[in-house]
C-alpha cells in the first residue's frame, strides 16, 4: 500500500464523528412528529361524567349511553335475568371478576352495586367491538343452552346478564364495569364515584 | 427528425437511454415465462391505476369525520364522473390483491423465492405488507359502518401487545377512541405516506430483480449458456417480446375489470361490504362484522385461537406469525430443486394441502362462526362447539406445518433431475 491509498485517520474520524452528530440530530428531530400522534390537549379534555335517568328505562330494556365516545349500556335486570347468572355460572371463564375490570362495589356475582342495575361498558374485551344484547330466547341462533345475555358479532365473544365471559369466547376478561353512582332512585351520573371524586 | 430529437436528448442525458437498454430493450428474460409471469408486470399496472384514480377521488373527498361519510357519497352521486373514477378505486384494491397473490403463488410454483433471488422475496414481502397498511389504512376513508368497526379491531390488535400494547394503540388513534384524529392521519398515511414507501419498494423490488435476473417455469440459470454476443441462449430481450405480451394480457385483464367495475362492483359484498353504506355509528356494531376478503385467511386463525391466562394475545401473535413467516420462506425451502416440475410429490401435497386451507379460512373468515352449526352435546368438553371455529383450527394448524415443516420435507423430497436448460413446449 502506498502513500497515496492510507487511509488518512484524522479525516475518517471526523467522517465518523459528523454522521454519528447528524444521525442523533435526525432521530431528535423525529420527536415532535412522533409526539404529534399523541391525542391532542382537546381530546385529552374531552370525557366528562354523564346523567342518566334510569327510570325512564323499561326493566329488561337495554339502554345504550355515549360516555367518552364509547357506549355504556345501562339494562334494569328482571328476576329471571338475575337468576340465569347462578346458572351459568360453570361455563364461565371468570365467574369471580377476579382477573377483571370494575370498581370494588361492582366486583359481585352481578358485577353491580345493586343487583338490578346493571352498567357496564359496552366494548368487547376482546379486539373492541360493542356486543348485542340476546335474550334468553335467541336459543336457535346461540345454541338451547343459552340464557340470554350478550353477543360480539366480530369474533364470536359471549357474555351473560352480568358481562362475565363464557367459556371458549376469543375474549379474555368480562366486560369492563365504569366508574358510577346512583344519586337516587331515578339518577346514575357514570364516569364518576367516591375515587374518582378523590382523585 | 424522430432521430435528431433523440441523439440530442441522448447526448445531453445518457442515463435515459442506458436505462432503458439496461431494463427493457436488452434485459434477457427466459424465453419460456408462462402466463403465471405476467401477475408482476398486472400488479405494476393496478398500481398505476390506484395512484391516477386515487388522486381523483382526493380532490372531491374530506377527511373529516362529519364530511368524509357525504363526502364520498357526494362523489358517487354528484360528481361528474365520479361513481366511476370511486368504483375503479374500489375494484382495484381488490384487483391488487389478486394479482398479487397470484403472483406469490407464482414464486411457491417455480421456487422464485430461493437462492439468489432471496432479497427479492423479501422486498416482495415487505411490498405486502405495505399493501395491507395501505388497504387498511384506506378501508378507514368511507366512515361507514365497516370502516369504523375494521379500524377499531385491527387498532386492537396493537392493543393487545404485552406492556406497550394499550400505549400503542392509542398513539396509532391519537384518541381514546377511533375518531375524526384517526381518520385524518389514516388519510394522511394512505394518500402519501405509504404510497411513497410502496414506490420505493416496487423500484427496489424490479432493480433487485434485473440484478440477479428472471426466474422461469423450469427454474434453470439461463445465465449458463451464452451465445457470441454474450447474451443468455435461453433469453429473449424484455422489449419488446415481453412488453407485448404483458400488454396483451393487461387487454384481458382490463376487460374483466370492467366488467366487475360496470356490473358487480360490489361483488356481492365481498369488494365493497353493504354495512359501509351506512355511516359509522361508534355506539352499534353492526350484526355482522368480517374484514374484506383479502384478509379474510388471516382473520379466521385470529378467530380460530383460543385465549390463553386471559390474554387474546396468543391469537394476535399466530396472525402476525402467519403473515410474518413468509419472510423466512428462502430459508424454510431447502429443496434442491427450484421449479414444481421437478420436485416431488411431498412438496405437491404440501403445497396442494396449503391451498386449500388458505381458501377454507379465507370463507370462514367472511362468516359467523356458527355458519355450520354445532356439534352435539357429547362434545360438552370442548370449550366451543361451533364446527367453524373447529374446522378453523384444524386448517390454521396445517397453514403454520405447511412452513414449520417445509425444512424437512422440501429436502426429503425425491426430486426429479433437472435439465441444463430450459425445456420449451412450442
Amino acid at each position: 500500500m502506498n502513500e497515496q491509498e492510507k487511509v488518512d485517520k484524522t479525516r475518517r474520524n471526523l467522517v465518523v464523528a459528523t454522521s454519528v452528530v447528524g444521525g442523533a440530530a435526525s432521530v431528535g428531530a423525529a420527536v415532535p412528529f412522533v409526539a404529534s400522534m399523541w391525542p391532542s390537549e382537546r381530546a385529552r379534555a374531552a370525557g366528562a361524567p354523564v346523567d342518566v335517568d334510569v327510570s325512564r328505562i323499561p326493566p329488561g330494556e337495554l339502554a345504550v349511553i355515549e360516555w367518552r365516545g364509547k357506549p355504556v349500556w345501562v339494562l334494569r335486570r328482571t328476576k329471571e335475568m338475575i337468576e340465569s347468572l347462578k346458572a351459568v355460572e360453570p361455563r364461565l371463564s371468570d365467574p369471580q371478576s377476579k382477573a377483571s375490570e370494575q370498581p370494588k362495589y361492582a366486583q359481585n356475582e352481578y358485577r353491580s352495586a345493586s343487583p338490578e342495575l346493571l352498567v357496564l361498558v359496552g366494548v368487547c374485551t376482546h379486539l373492541g367491538c360493542s356486543p348485542q344484547e340476546k335474550p334468553a330466547d335467541a336459543k336457535a341462533e346461540m345454541g338451547a343452552d343459552w340464557l340470554g345475555g350478550f353477543y360480539c358479532p366480530c369474533h364470536g365473544s359471549k357474555f351473560d346478564f352480568a358481562g362475565r365471559v363464557f367459556k371458549g369466547s376469543p375474549a379474555p376478561l368480562n366486560l369492563v364495569v365504569p366508574p358510577y353512582t346512583v344519586v337516587s332512585e331515578t339518577k346514575v351520573v357514570i364516569g364518576e364515584d367516591e375515587k374518582t371524586k378523590g382523585a | 427528425m424522430a432521430l435528431g430529437v433523440w441523439q440530442w436528448i441522448d447526448t445531453r442525458f445518457p442515463t435515459l437511454g442506458a436505462e432503458w437498454r439496461k431494463h427493457a430493450s436488452e434485459y434477457y428474460a427466459p424465453k419460456n415465462l408462462n402466463l403465471w409471469y405476467d401477475f408482476g408486470a398486472l400488479a405494476g399496472l393496478v398500481l398505476i391505476i390506484q395512484i391516477l384514480s386515487g388522486i381523483f377521488l382526493t380532490m372531491n373527498y374530506k377527511p373529516d369525520a362529519s364530511l368524509a361519510f357525504g363526502s364520498v357519497e357526494y362523489i358517487m352521486r354528484d360528481v361528474p364522473g365520479g361513481w366511476i373514477i370511486r368504483y375503479v378505486h374500489s375494484t382495484g384494491a381488490s384487483a391488487f390483491f389478486i394479482v398479487v397473490y397470484l403472483h406469490m403463488f407464482r414464486a411457491l410454483l417455480y421456487g422464485s423465492h430461493k437462492q439468489p433471488r432471496e432479497l427479492v422475496w423479501i422486498f416482495g414481502v415487505l411490498i405486502y405488507l405495505t399493501l395491507m397498511g395501505e388497504a387498511f389504512f384506506g378501508y378507514l376513508l368511507p366512515w361507514g359502518q365497516m370502516s369504523y368497526w375494521g379500524a377499531q379491531v385491527i387498532v386492537n390488535l396493537f392493543g393487545t401487545i404485552p406492556f406497550i400494547g394499550p400505549d400503542l394503540a392509542l398513539w396509532i388513534r391519537g384518541d381514546y377512541v377511533i375518531s375524526d384524529a384517526t381518520l385524518n392521519r389514516f388519510f394522511a398515511l394512505h394518500v402519501i405516506a405509504f404510497p411513497l414507501v410502496l414506490l420505493g419498494l416496487v423500484v427496489a423490488h424490479i432493480l433487485a430483480l434485473h440484478d440477479v435476473g428472471s426466474n422461469n417455469p423450469d427454474g434453470v440459470d439461463i445465465k449458463k449458456f451464452k451465445d457470441a454476443n454474450g447474451h443468455p441462449q435461453d433469453g429473449i430481450p424484455f422489449h419488446p417480446y415481453y412488453t407485448v405480451k404483458d400488454l396483451a394480457v393487461a387487454v384481458v385483464f382490463l376487460a374483466i375489470f370492467c366488467f366487475i367495475m360496470f356490473f358487480v362492483p360490489e361483488m356481492g359484498g365481498y369488494f365493497l361490504e353493504a354495512n359501509n353504506f351506512n355511516p359509522a355509528d361508534p355506539l352499534k356494531t353492526p350484526p355482522h362484522i368480517a374484514p374484506v376478503w383479502y384478509f379474510t385467511p388471516y382473520y379466521s386463525i385470529l378467530r380460530a385461537v383460543p385465549p390463553l391466562f386471559h390474554s387474546q394475545f396468543p391469537g394476535v401473535l399466530a396472525m402476525g406469525i402467519a403473515v410474518l413467516i413468509l419472510f423466512f420462506l428462502p430459508w424454510l425451502d431447502r429443496s434442491p430443486v427450484k421449479s414444481i416440475r421437478y420436485r416431488g410429490g411431498l412438496y405437491k401435497t404440501w403445497l396442494a394441502a396449503f391451498v386449500i386451507v388458505f381458501f377454507v379460512l379465507g370463507y370462514l373468515g367472511t362468516e359467523p362462526t356458527t355458519v355450520w352449526g354445532q356439534f352435539r352435546d357429547p362434545w360438552d368438553l370442548l370449550d366451543t362447539k361451533d364446527v367453524a371455529t373447529w374446522v378453523a383450527r384444524l386448517c390454521s394448524i396445517v397453514y403454520f406445518l405447511f412452513f414449520f415443516l417445509m425444512p424437512w420435507y422440501s429436502a426429503r423430497d425425491k426430486v426429479k433431475p433437472v435439465p441444463e436448460r430450459v425445456v420449451w413446449h412450442a
